[in-house]
């Protein structure tokens, strides 16, 4: 088997909360490691009060244990993910499916100031006319905002 | 218990029981956009919480869960702070405000560390922590004339200086615009938390080792 392969296999397990991204697609994979039958995963939780975060390390022994392989989910609590994290296509997905991707992290710290300005464009009609409706959303990673031009709620990522 | 140890546990009990505390608005609070607003909140902190545990319980021989349940309510480290009951709004933003200007100099600190382990967790917490200080700083903001929020500050101040070790109180002050007093030390725990503790525990007491 080859490191390849888990990668393949990991980019078909969708997040349990946004399903139209996989797991790659969200970045939080940081190293896989094939070694005889054992395959190592790195993997870096997105919001440490994340309640998904033992679906995603379940889902990922399971795929890997379908490979015929024995998973060693090895969960990494430092700050190495960050928004920045998610791929272009996991970005172009998020917003096909009505979540504004997150603004990248060298713009400098998320401000308040920042959030309530109109630098945010709606998922749906492209508009930047946005306002923030709630710095807090169904899960922790979302936000809620609100599109003055096609006047309808739409949810945008954290930048973390 | 080895300072670490000590450290993370303190930290982690506040969290946990604020957490706990911050979910007591869910279904209640008085908008819905504070509702969603607080149960986000207390899930973050409960999740910063099991983080900490976590690295502490590798030290200790044991497990997060075991640290969050299992322990005698006395033997708990959180700071009186987090564990008053205050359903009102005005003692609650209060608190929410007072705690997340103490916890930014603690996390800033720990990212600091040498413990690399520890200043990696500490810079993760700090991002996270980034929105609630938004929400504790819109808020102080809204209410900074309000009569009833001011006094519910200087109410819980010496609250808020006894989340802090003592080298950081001067500059909790300073960043709050009130002078140092004698403050509420952790060690001697408020009544209430001995309540929460029953209500928190009760179902993991009721079939030890289940699996939920």
């Amino acid at each position: 088997m080859t490191a390849a392969e888990v990668w393949a296999a990991l980019d078909e397990i969708p997040d349990p909360e946004i399903p139209v991204v996989s797991l790659v697609d969200l970045g939080v994979i940081r190293d896989v490691a094939v070694v005889g039958e054992r395959v190592r995963i790195e993997f870096t939780p997105t919001f440490l009060g994340c309640p998904a975060l033992e679906a995603m390390k379940r889902a990922m022994e399971a795929s890997v244990a379908g490979l015929g392989a024995e998973p060693e989910v090895q969960v990494i609590q430092d700050d190495s993910w960050s928004t920045d994290r998610i791929t272009p296509a996991g970005r172009e997905k998020l917003r096909a499916a009505g979540f504004a991707p997150p603004a990248p992290r060298s713009a400098g710290p998320t401000t308040l100031v920042q959030l309530r300005s109109k630098a945010f464009r709606c998922p749906y009609c492209g508009s930047t006319e946005t306002r923030l409706e709630n710095i807090f959303g169904p899960t922790p990673c979302r936000s809620i905002r609100w599109c003055e031009s096609c006047r309808q709620p739409f949810e945008q990522f954290k930048t973390i | 218990m080895n300072a670490r140890a000590s450290l993370l546990l303190s930290i982690a009990d506040d969290e946990l029981i604020l957490g706990w505390r911050d979910s007591e608005w869910t279904g209640i609070a008085p908008t819905l956009e504070e509702d969603v607003a607080f149960s986000s909140i207390a899930q973050n902190e409960i999740g910063h919480a099991r983080a900490l545990y976590e690295l502490a319980a590798r030290e200790l021989d044991t497990d997060a869960d075991a640290l969050a349940f299992d322990r005698a309510p006395a033997d708990y480290r959180c700071a009186p702070l987090v564990e008053l009951h205050v359903l009102e709004w005005a003692h609650t933003i209060a608190r929410r405000y007072l705690y997340e200007e103490a916890d930014r100099l603690r996390i800033g600190r720990l990212m600091r560390s040498d413990d690399a382990e520890l200043a990696g967790l500490a810079a993760k917490i700090d991002r996270e922590e980034t929105y609630h200080r938004m929400h504790a700083e819109m808020w102080a903001a809204r209410l900074a004339d309000e009569p009833r929020f001011r006094s519910a500050v200087e109410e819980l101040w010496p609250f808020a200086l006894g989340v802090l070790e003592p080298e950081l109180r001067a500059e909790l002050a300073a960043r709050v615009g009130l002078d140092v007093v004698e403050p509420r030390e952790r060690g001697v725990h408020q009544p209430e938390l001995a309540e929460l503790w029953d209500v928190m525990t009760e179902v993991r007491r009721s079939i030890p080792g289940a699996q939920w």
